[in-house]
């Protein structure tokens, strides 16, 4: 039976794609854009939804979550995350794939492509393992791994140390126009670290991790990606000495690109104060001067999309003394909100903003998703900028309540989102 | 033959000029009609010595080196590593000294390092013909591949020649592309970029990594072995993979002319760089072609050297 049209009707339409930023309606056929502008009416039989002057922008399209499925289903399940995935105005997700068991194989891609279509509510497309197993040693089955419908290649939450590998998996994702993501943190500095290394990090004794951790393997992996000409992706970049790498290799016309999550723009180290393990992250939070580097290089374009950086935890992972207790933070449900803290600020326009969570990111992966055109899928989120709401862990949807942001006030809440023209929250 | 070839030994195809790379040929094809005659020349090489040094195993191009000796009426020795003094650990120029001292005339050498049989012919007061050395030449196999070409096709000259698989590590590659591009075909290498070595396409070819666009239009395609040590090393992440992408089905071969020619140089890993009804099938492979060829070839290049060792006599 096919769907009723929905005409979503006194709206601040917003599609950083084209600039477009205007008072109007949009109207969904058969889960797509059928049309959209000022003085559209209702065709017959349509369902109107009243937007009250609210915004209207393509549905996010988060460049990097890990879920706790499959593996760690006590943290966290597909159909919870793709709650809280819905709540944040996220319609398409890419998970990382160091889970248990690594998606290394082709089949494993295909089945959470499987597991997402049974949300209904959000598009799952799997990240593949760079290397067997995620191990780190040899590059896995890119060619056929993308056949299955990989997004792109990464070992998630490890870094691909060993330079060699890391070379030939550039060189050989060339081959099938693909990019292969990196954690840039180098391992053995990284080691047994919790807090980035510094004078907060020695007064609370916690053994720390230089923040040149990151540049360095950026640094490498610069070269490498203008000896192989791969494409190299960095993932939430934290550190202006990364970005100021990453900037140059830019300029130098090199295939390389970067995100950044909500985190390190809206927190330094401080968060960790009183050993807060909800604000141990992975990498560490920064300094000051690090996080305004960030919100300097989201304004240059430097950074090309915000992700979410999603890592749930339980309870028992977190509960414990800082130095043991896991790293990682939820970040489905606040994605939206903490971005839109950068544009009260005044850092960022709207249109930067929701640029970073939509265009950009389908740009990167090549997506037809990430924009309000005639055709496109209706994939959307309807959000009020400045409606106040406040994090509280225990409160957000899903399962996963290990929110860096607890206890934050935010202003900017998601209203309804739509995936493919049906309406999967807030109805 | 019209042209005095230049050389006291053929240890390369890169710098050979086309003058010379033609003449070879054309005194190949006559081996060819004299082998199929069943006629010998074994006056050519009488009381000739020639040692067939392999430093590593091969069988066809021993073998034919043997075969092209023994049909010109050469003495042929062949001496393997497995029973040599360099596994007691003699060096190569020890080797050198040695042969020298048992009046080789004509020395075959096969190594693992690039560059040896050129350090060799600076020793030895033999000819030296490289039967391939390391992943830097071989030479005979690039010209058995020319005349299989030559005699199906008529010509090099404006061909398009695809190269697939291992690059990186294929002598029979370097020395296909140096000899053809010499001889103005158009030559393009295919295979994922970590089998591509730094700088192809100064090598005067095109670089593809998509096998069907690399075929498109050839006509000849001509595959490389894919050993399986390149899989331990990590630079093909499987063998499934590799035949999926790389190796040459019918699928992929439409995209070539519809009647491309296809080669290797053997041993084939069947299934993984070719699928066994492409390698089998008589109106597309002339894998058994190039065995023939080889030993013609090799018949002509001997016979060329020994001219030189005739008048330096």
């Amino acid at each position: 039976m096919p769907m009723r049209d929905t005409l979503i009707a006194n709206a601040r339409l917003l599609d950083p794609a084209t600039g477009l930023d205007a008072p109007g309606a949009l109207l969904v056929r058969d889960g797509a854009i059928a049309d959209l502008g000022p003085g559209l009416a209702a065709p017959e039989g349509a369902e109107t939804v009243d937007a009250a002057g609210a915004c209207l922008a393509p549905g996010l399209v988060d460049l990097r979550a890990a879920l706790g499925e499959p593996g760690a289903e006590h943290r966290e399940t597909i159909a919870s995350a793709a709650l809280a995935a819905a709540a944040g105005g996220i319609t398409t997700l890419c998970v990382l794939p160091d889970s248990d068991p690594p998606i290394d194989d082709p089949a494993l891609v295909q089945f959470l492509i499987r597991r997402g279509e049974a949300t209904g509510s959000v598009a799952l497309l799997p990240y593949a393992a760079a290397t067997r197993g995620c191990a780190g040693r040899e590059i896995a089955e890119f060619g056929l791994l993308r056949e299955a419908g990989a997004v792109a290649f990464t070992d998630g939450a490890r870094a691909i140390g060993d330079a060699r590998t890391m070379r030939l998996a550039l060189s050989y994702a060339r081959g099938f126009g693909t990019f292969v993501a990196q954690h840039p943190e180098e391992p053995s500095l990284a080691a047994g670290g919790a807090a980035t290394e510094g004078e907060l990090a020695t007064r609370l004794g916690l053994p720390g991790i230089p923040a040149a951790a990151e540049a360095i393997l950026v640094e490498r992996d610069i070269a490498l990606a203008r000896i192989t000409g791969g494409h190299v992706h960095f993932a939430h970049v934290s550190t202006a000495a990364a970005l100021d790498r990453i900037r140059a290799a830019k300029a130098e016309g090199l295939a390389v690109t970067c995100d950044t999550a909500p985190p390190y723009f809206d927190l330094n180290e401080t968060a960790i104060g009183d050993f807060r393990t909800y604000a141990k992250l992975s990498p560490p939070l920064r300094a000051e001067s690090d996080r305004l580097a960030v919100v300097a290089a989201l304004k240059d374009g430097t950074i090309d999309a915000i992700a979410s950086d999603h890592q749930p935890r339980d309870a028992d992972d977190k509960r414990l003394p800082f130095a043991q207790a896991a790293a990682g933070g939820a970040g489905l449900a606040t994605l939206l909100a903490v971005t839109l803290a950068r544009v009260h600020a005044g850092d960022l326009t709207l249109l930067e903003a929701l640029d970073l969570l939509t265009a950009r990111p389908a740009r990167l992966l090549g997506l037809p998703v990430g924009r309000l055109a005639r055709g496109a899928p209706a994939d959307l989120v309807l959000f009020h900028p400045d409606r106040a709401w406040k994090v509280e862990a225990g409160r957000l949807p899903g399962k996963a309540q290990n929110s860096p942001f607890d206890g934050r006030a935010l202003e900017g809440r998601v209203l309804g989102t739509w995936k493919a023209g049906r309406r999967v929250f807030g109805g | 033959m019209t042209l005095a070839y230049p050389h006291r030994h053929l240890l390369a195809i890169e710098g050979l000029e086309p003058p010379y790379i033609a003449d070879l040929l054309e005194l190949a094809e006559s081996y060819v009609l004299l082998n199929r005659s069943g006629k010998t020349q074994r006056d050519l090489l009488r009381g000739r010595t020639l040692i067939n040094l392999f430093f590593e195993d091969s069988t066809r191009t021993r073998t034919s080196f043997e075969i092209a000796g023994k049909r010109l009426g050469a003495d042929v020795i062949n001496m393997s590593v497995a029973t040599s003094s360099v596994k007691k650990g003699e060096t190569l120029l020890d080797t050198a000294v040695t042969l020298n001292a048992m009046n080789c005339d004509l020395l075959v050498v096969r190594h693992g390092q690039s560059g040896a049989p050129a350090l060799l012919s600076q020793k030895v007061s033999a000819a030296v013909i490289n039967a391939g050395d390391g992943t830097h030449e071989h030479p005979t196999q690039a010209l058995l591949d020319a005349l299989t070409i030559r005699r199906r096709k008529g010509r090099l000259e404006g061909l398009t020649v695809a190269i697939c698989g291992d690059i990186l590590h294929s002598r029979v590659a370097r020395s296909n592309i140096h000899l053809l591009t010499t001889m103005n075909a158009r030559v393009r290498v295919v295979g994922p970029p970590t089998l591509i070595p730094a700088e192809a396409a100064r090598l005067g070819v095109e670089v593809f990594h998509d096998m069907r666009a690399g075929l498109r239009d050839a006509d000849v395609v001509m595959m490389l072995r894919l050993q399986r040590e390149r899989m331990a090393a990590g630079l093909v992440p499987s063998s499934r993979e590799f035949f999926r992408f790389w190796g040459l089905d019918s699928e992929k071969l439409a995209a070539a002319k519809p009647d491309a020619i296809v080669m290797h140089p053997g041993p084939m890993n069947r299934g993984v760089e070719i699928d066994s009804a492409i390698a089998d099938d008589p109106a597309r492979s002339v894998i058994g072609e190039q065995v023939e060829m080889g030993v013609a070839v090799r018949m002509a290049v001997l016979d060329v050297l020994a001219r030189d060792l005739r008048r330096n006599a």
